[in-house]
């Protein structure tokens, strides 16, 4: 797939390479009445239409008794705080008794968790972050050559709210504001796919030109600092050199896709805030446009925080927030868990249900966008109480361009949580012998939602 | 101009660096002779500190700030030149986010930042509305290259940008880019603006690098190069990139002489930009970032809103700028101080009335309030969105101003008693005496909660209140062995803790040389200690102190030599 939308873009630049020749040209290519093969899976070139890899996180788990389906594998049962699934059952497969491991390391409240299942390895320290997270690794090989590689959005409102990193000192902070996100994706850099016309813009290849520049005094600088240093002027070298070629895809006219439309602006950004009603619109207005964003093929790899680890969301008229609550709340003798508690996984569900519908709401090809991705959601706990991470609850949606079966439910039996993780990796096509270290080390994939 | 900041009544002289016509001065600085605080500053003090002989810190390479970056861009082109940007946060380190930057890399969404930033940035200054200003020179032709006229905008500009003259090479290259950028595009500004978004993200600019020489003074031994040391002055002061006269200093040689430094460190302290350098050290030691994704729940805290939080924190910004920097006074008085400043937003909270805009309050002598850790940036800071939390503020009061460090709570641990419906439990403190008990929690909690139940006559917005569920609060505790009977007893003995200066000192030399402090530091931190408990622990003197001490200038390790004249970084 990568291989064939490479050939593309090398046709389109070999066509417009002779036009560029100097002076701003304007290309008039028609958006074609139907941009699909007969097939339904193909762009009209023939590149095959691209698989995504998005992920979503909720903080502090679930309470098990109501969280865990009865029923394994196709048609399970939806416990009281999956309710919210029943209109996307099908899309969504849910893996629950699979473990994160720490091996010798402290169990990190609210942090070893979320580390383990992206990152495939447990942190030593609240500070420390092992290796890379999924997104990034995924993002290499399938969205390098994109405008976003990967982006990393939050609901809660905090920047600091991320889960993609490249290393510890090296993380991709969240987008809070779906104003600001709009602006960055759909504002004066967007490139429309299905304008009538392209100019290939003078001043683009003007800053392209500029960057070498930039890139000879990048070597020179390593040259008078010591090798850590160098190492993080290697990684700003790199990001240069990824800028480079975002130019380059800027000068090319984009592949029409019938699938991508206008966005308009969200307008003003929703009142600060974290109740779980201000929340849920941040989150779905943040939705929306992702979503567009996978369409118009402005990325291919995004993830979604919609809480924190530590989730402080607020129950408006409750005084604690939901943090606090999975600690200090009582366990209701009658149901058998903590109802407030309760009260804030089943937003954090209802706004997971969300997210599945937005994917399948939008068609592309002979099917739907959710057909051509692949979505992991993750937490932190399994009972965020007493901070487990033994039987850490996760999901994933979406068929990943007919590669993954869905509307399943996986007893891991015990298994690490990585393979859920490794899953996602080989499916995406990482060539990866295994993921993760120690304990969560896996080569096994999650053979029973493997089409 | 008047510049006055309401409330504080401190005057600023106009300063170069505000507005696009104060700018367009500044650029001209290279090439005019200066007439500014340099000249009036007050003779050093004879005596210099230097402190232990071989303290020292590594060379480091810090990524700016986005604060910084602005900051930098403000005196370069005034303040209007900006845009909304959104540079990653750096890891806080060593209690600072800005010990973070020693170790901070760059992502590729990062580096996108960077370039979108530095592209609108790069076009505003150019734009018909500021090129008369920001540029000193006319082009011949206003569609082709000129060479000249971009060579002499360009090059102080990137002097500035890059903290350091920028050597033949690289100029010679910027230009050619500009020339070939403003033929292709037919547009001498759109070709300048092509080659100042190269400038503004080159990694002379994003990232400031500790280059080192050998101190002739003391064979084995490295030290910062003049530019450097002017760099870590500005960083540490101002929070900004070095203005045109200290760049000039470091050109001149200056900084390598006792006097010459304390000349210039005067100067730099004499000026309103340190107010600048101050405020963004309090904020970031104080976790101040922290507040600006709190919220409280208005159904439970109607009074308390937006304006509020942002209120809050200015007022601590305002105290702290006007106790220590403007009056002078005795860093430990700001945990008994009645004099602050509130608005409208915060006089709700205080129970009393203001006008609107910042007003100076004093407290009266038998309000409960006195003490920065009476206002609501601590209280509401370090509390829960609907109810307070005597182990948040114990754990902030600990960490954020002792600099100890707080265990983080076991995981396995049962807290639900502290909520059971059916329990006769009313106050925090006896919900609290739950963890003492508990031998899993009473560890950590002995730690917080003595000193945290102090601040429970204040709720989780900063109002006073005398009982919580009809029974009265007992606000009695200990600090390390000393006992009180509320929180101004806490606060007066917070004052006397010998830990408290002694944090300040550690978190101000993080600042000041860039970096986490390290074992290494310590017989500095405590000659520091000592010299500030000496000034009576006043902080322009302690900031000079650091700023002249020889730890400031000396580096630990010497990095591979800089090339000859210091041009390309």
């Amino acid at each position: 797939m990568i291989r064939s939308a490479k050939l593309a873009r090398l046709s389109r630049r070999r066509v417009l390479k002779g036009m560029l020749n100097g002076a701003a040209v304007t290309v008039g290519l028609p958006l074609l009445d139907c941009m699909l093969s007969d097939s339904g899976r193909a762009l009209a070139s023939g590149a095959p239409l691209p698989i995504r890899f998005v992920t979503w996180f909720w903080g502090l788990g679930g309470n098990a008794s109501v969280f865990v389906p009865k029923k394994t594998g196709a048609d399970y049962d939806l416990p009281e705080e999956l309710q919210a699934l029943e209109r996307v059952r099908q899309h969504v497969n849910v893996y629950t008794n699979f473990n994160a491991f720490r091996d010798s390391a402290p169990n990190l409240c609210h942090y070893t968790g979320w580390i383990v299942c992206r990152s495939g390895a447990a942190p030593i320290a609240s500070e420390d972050k092992p290796g890379e997270t999924i997104d990034v690794i995924i993002a290499r090989t399938i969205g390098r050559a994109l405008r976003f590689p990967t982006v990393m959005v939050t609901a809660n409102g905090d920047m600091r709210t991320s889960f993609s990193y490249e290393n510890a000192n090296s993380v991709n902070a969240a987008e809070p504001s779906p104003l600001n996100l709009y602006t960055r994706i759909f504002g004066p850099d967007y490139q429309d796919p299905n304008a009538d016309g392209f100019t290939p813009s003078p001043i683009v290849m003007a800053r392209r030109s500029v960057l070498s520049g930039v890139l000879d005094q990048t070597r020179e600088l390593a040259s008078v600092v010591g090798a850590a240093d160098r190492a993080r002027l290697d990684q700003y070298f790199t990001g240069l050199r990824d800028l480079e070629r975002q130019f380059d895809q800027q000068l090319t006219k984009p592949e029409p896709i019938a699938a991508c439309h206008k966005v308009d602006p969200p307008g003003p950004d929703p009142r600060s805030g974290i109740d779980a009603d201000v929340v849920a619109l941040r989150h779905r207005q943040l939705t929306d446009l992702m979503v567009m964003a996978l369409v118009c093929d402005q990325t291919r790899v995004f993830n979604m925080a919609y809480s924190a680890a530590f989730a402080s969301t607020i129950k408006p008229g409750y005084e604690k927030p939901h943090h606090t609550t999975t600690h200090e709340e009582p366990i209701d003798k009658e149901t058998g868990y903590q109802p407030i508690a309760s009260w804030f996984a089943r937003r954090a569900m209802e706004e997971w249900a969300y997210f599945v519908e937005a994917f399948a709401r939008v068609r592309e090809g002979d099917g739907t966008l959710l057909d051509n991705t692949l979505i992991y959601a993750s937490t932190d706990t399994n009972w965020a109480r007493i901070h487990s991470i033994d039987g850490i609850p996760m999901f994933t949606a979406g068929r990943a361009g007919g590669r993954v079966r869905t509307g399943l439910h996986v007893d891991g039996g015990g298994t690490a949580a990585t393979r859920v993780g490794y899953t996602a990796l080989k499916v995406l096509g990482v060539d990866a012998a295994s993921w993760g270290t120690k304990s969560n080390s896996t080569s096994s994939e999650v053979s029973e939602v493997l089409a | 101009m008047d510049l006055s900041v309401p409330g504080i009544g401190w005057r600023y002289p106009p300063a170069p660096g505000r507005g696009p016509r104060a700018a367009a001065a500044v650029l001209a600085l290279a090439l005019l002779p200066l007439t500014s605080a340099a000249d009036t500053a007050s003779a050093p003090a004879a005596i210099l500190p230097t402190g232990p002989a071989d303290a020292a810190t590594p060379a480091r390479m810090r990524l700016v700030s986005q604060e910084q970056y602005f900051n930098s861009l403000g005196y370069v082109f005034g303040p209007d030149i900006s845009v909304p940007a959104h540079f990653a946060p750096f890891r806080r380190t060593d209690g600072l986010l800005a010990s973070g930057s020693a170790s901070a890399g760059v992502t590729l969404a990062q580096m996108q930042e960077f370039q979108r930033t530095a592209r609108s940035l790069a076009e505003q200054v150019v734009s018909p509305a500021n090129r008369d200003y920001l540029v000193p020179c006319r082009p011949r032709d206003a569609v082709r290259a000129d060479r000249d006229c971009a060579r002499e905008f360009l090059l102080p500009v990137g002097r500035l940008l890059f903290r350091r003259p920028v050597d033949e090479p690289t100029a010679d290259a910027v230009v050619a880019k500009s020339a070939a950028a403003a033929d292709q595009l037919h547009d001498f500004y759109g070709g300048l603006a092509v080659a100042l978004e190269g400038l503004l993200m080159a990694p002379q600019a994003l990232f400031v690098v500790d280059r080192t020489e050998p101190d002739p003074a003391r064979p084995g031994y490295g030290r910062l190069d003049a530019y450097s040391l002017a760099s870590r002055l500005s960083f540490f002061l101002w929070n900004a990139a070095p203005d045109e006269e200290l760049l000039r200093a470091a050109q001149k040689g200056e900084l390598a002489t006792p006097e010459g430094r304390a000349k210039t460190v005067d100067r730099m302290l004499a000026s309103p930009r340190l107010e600048t350098g101050m405020r963004a050290f309090f904020d970031d030691m104080l976790r101040f970032d922290d507040l600006a994704v709190l919220a409280k729940d208005p159904g439970i805290y109607p009074v308390f809103g937006a304006e509020t939080l942002a209120d809050a924190r200015e007022q601590t910004l305002r105290t702290l700028i006007d106790h220590l920097i403007v009056r002078r006074h005795d860093y430990r008085d700001l945990f008994t101080t009645r004099e602050t400043f509130i608005t409208p937003a915060l006089a709700v909270i205080y129970g009393v009335a203001a006008a609107p805009g910042w007003n100076a309050y004093a407290s009266p002598a038998d309000s409960p309030r006195a003490g920065l850790l009476t206002q609501v940036s601590f209280l509401a800071g370090h509390a829960h969105p609907g109810r307070s939390s005597p182990t948040l503020r114990g754990k902030a009061l600990r960490e954020l101003l002792l600099c100890q460090t707080v265990p983080r709570p076991p995981p396995n641990v049962d807290f639900s008693l502290l909520e059971d419906a059916n329990s006769r439990l009313r106050t925090a403190r006896e919900r609290l005496d739950l963890h003492q008990s508990n031998p899993v929690c009473a560890g950590c909690h002995k730690i917080t909660d003595p000193i945290g139940l102090a601040f429970e006559q204040f709720d989780g917005a900063g109002q006073y209140r005398a009982t919580e569920r009809g029974a009265a609060i007992d606000a009695s505790g200990v600090l390390d062995g000393r006992k009180f009977d509320d929180l101004a007893g806490l606060s007066a003995t917070m004052r006397e803790h010998p830990q408290l200066s002694a944090c300040l000192v550690r978190r101000v030399y993080g600042w000041a040389t860039g970096g986490p402090t390290q074992p290494a530091d310590k017989p500095v931190l405590e000659w520091l200690g000592a010299e500030f408990a000496a000034d009576g622990y006043r902080l322009p003197d302690l900031l000079r102190t650091i700023a002249l001490s020889s730890a400031f200038a000396t580096v630990r390790e010497a990095a591979p030599a800089a090339a000859a004249g210091g041009g390309a970084p």
